[in-house]
């Protein structure tokens, strides 16, 4: 009996120490991005272009470029990635070859991210020719959040109740309508829960856009999808990667502003969930 | 062309098969016009498999095979020209929970109208369909709340207006008041009493009582058959066949 108890608390202990080691690493971080980055963080930080000199460089075109790159992905993943889950789950026969389909998308999502940049190197920038652009830029990212989509997407359809779906059909409902005004809306909040936390992914890549060709010194916001860009991961990489410690300063101020993006788009993510879960069970 | 066919609805030798199983076995009945008719029967599938046939609800269901014919205004419904989704606009359905949409109780109402693009007057349709099903007056103050706020009974009788609001002949209830509390299951009973005057309403019970308080005819089915039917009052005191005899006296079941 005493060596079960003595068992017990060393596991409850160990699983404790696990998690306090989790977040204490993550207060150390913040703590010391706060303590670099703080100083820097203002209305000029974000209102001006890179530069030679710490003091007078700031995020602008990496700021833009990085809404351009949330704006276009989801632009392009986001319909390619609910219809390909509409057709795999209400469309295509339950055969080996769909269920194959599904375990090889599954899998894509675990691919790494410079494969993906690779990928977007031979397709966009040099085959379809859109060379080191926007579009080349979220294309790829594209691909890169499209599994997670797709995945997401089917878990939030399968899980609409079928008895809505019965109703639907029974008032003289076509099947695309059921699809279409049924079941998309019930299984939105799950669709757009998994669509946002993919898109925060994006936001965070660094090795795609650097393989397709992003920049990291730009003194310009792109006007469309066909100018060069940078993002805030990049900008971030090519600061703390000088030598000059009053570029680590800056790019740690970077690193802020992406941390509040993310924070914010997560957020979103639990509301949504919250205000738009409808079904229960 | 209504009046020329003597049944709202006439199966001939209908079969379900569940695969290989065959789940209903050549039932053969002609369902009258404007009176309510009760399928009852031991615990099983059965009756709902047959209710499904009555619009195509099989459809769906990949591994379901139908047999037979099932008549509607002079027309067999498994017929290949037949079109499914007009069918199910004039033979409506309640199911055995309530399933309103997660939307205002008023757009419930009209959403089948709407994809259908039937009525224009949705204000009208709406009261007309509420009032038809007993819930107007519950409901008149709240017509833009969530139907998921209604209680279960009110929730059914929701259901039961979104089908009458696409104007059908036949309305089918498969066990509309098996998830309902007792008052809830009066008021749902005594509304059918009063659609009968508009509708040929078909129900599936497992409740006998219920049958024989609401029903004009009954269906007794047993294993997939169809045992005895006829007038209810005739069938509960004295059915002609033995094993209809057990079942109502409660020997089995």
């Amino acid at each position: 009996m005493q060596v079960r108890m003595v068992t017990n608390s060393i596991f409850k202990g160990f699983c404790f120490l696990s998690t306090f080691t989790a977040v204490a690493i993550l207060v150390m971080l913040l703590y010391h991005l706060f303590l670099k980055g703080t100083s820097h963080l203002d209305l000029d930080f974000l209102n001006s272009f890179s530069s030679r000199r710490p003091g007078r460089a700031g995020i602008k075109a990496a700021l833009w470029g990085t809404l351009w790159l949330i704006g276009l992905t989801s632009l392009f993943a986001l319909p390619l990635g609910v219809a390909t889950a509409v057709y795999l789950e209400e469309y295509a026969e339950k055969s080996r070859l769909t269920r194959l389909l599904e375990i090889n998308i599954a899998n894509l999502a675990g691919v790494p991210s410079i494969i993906y940049g690779l990928l977007g190197l031979a397709i966009f920038v040099r085959f379809l020719g859109f060379d080191r652009s926007l579009w080349s830029g979220s294309l790829t990212l594209s691909l890169l959040i499209l599994p997670v989509i797709i995945v997401a997407s089917q878990g939030a359809i399968r899980s609409v109740p079928l008895s809505i779906r019965e109703a639907s059909f029974a008032l003289g409902a076509q099947k695309w309508q059921v699809v279409l005004f049924v079941v998309l809306p019930a299984a939105l909040p799950g669709i757009l829960t998994g669509a946002i936390l993919s898109l925060s992914r994006a936001i965070g890549e660094t090795a795609p856009l650097i393989i397709v060709g992003a920049v990291g010194y730009m003194r310009f916001i792109p006007q469309t999808p066909n100018d060069d860009f940078t993002a805030l991961p990049l900008q971030i990489y090519d600061w703390a990667s000088r030598p000059q410690s009053g570029f680590h300063d800056i790019a740690a101020s970077g690193i802020l502003v992406l941390l509040a993006i993310l924070l914010l788009f997560n957020l979103n993510a639990v509301i949504i969930r919250q205000k738009l879960q409808r079904y229960p069970s | 062309m209504r009046l020329s066919y003597s049944y709202a609805l006439e199966a001939k030798a209908l079969s379900v098969f569940y695969g290989d199983n065959k789940a209903v076995d050549e039932v053969s009945y002609g369902f009258k016009r404007n009176k309510v008719t009760a399928i009852i029967g031991p615990s099983g599938c059965v009756k709902s498999t047959l209710m499904r046939a009555m619009n195509r609800m099989h459809d769906f269901v990949p591994e379901v095979k139908i047999e037979g014919s099932l008549w509607y205004e002079s027309e067999d419904i498994y017929d290949q020209r037949a079109n499914p989704v007009l069918v199910r606009k004039k033979i409506g359905m309640v199911f055995q929970k309530p399933n309103p949409f997660p939307k205002s109780i008023a757009k419930n109402i009209v959403w089948g109208p709407k994809i259908n693009r039937m009525s224009k007057n949705y204000k009208e349709l709406i009261e007309s369909s509420l009032k038809r099903a007993a819930l107007w007056d519950e409901v008149k103050h709240r017509l833009e709340e969530s139907a998921l706020s209604l209680s279960g009974g009110q929730q059914q009788r929701l259901c039961i207006a979104r089908s009458i609001a696409m104007d059908p002949d036949i309305i089918l209830m498969d066990e509309p008041c098996s998830a309902l509390d007792p008052k809830s299951t009066a008021s749902i009973e005594e509304l059918i009493l009063t659609l009968r005057e508009k509708y040929t309403i078909l129900i599936v019970t497992h409740n006998m009582q219920q049958a024989r308080r609401i029903s004009d005819e009954v269906l007794f089915m047993y294993e997939g058959r169809l045992v005895e039917s006829g007038d209810t009052e005739q069938m509960f005191e004295n059915p002609r066949i033995g094993q209809t005899h057990d079942y109502i006296r409660g020997k089995f079941g």
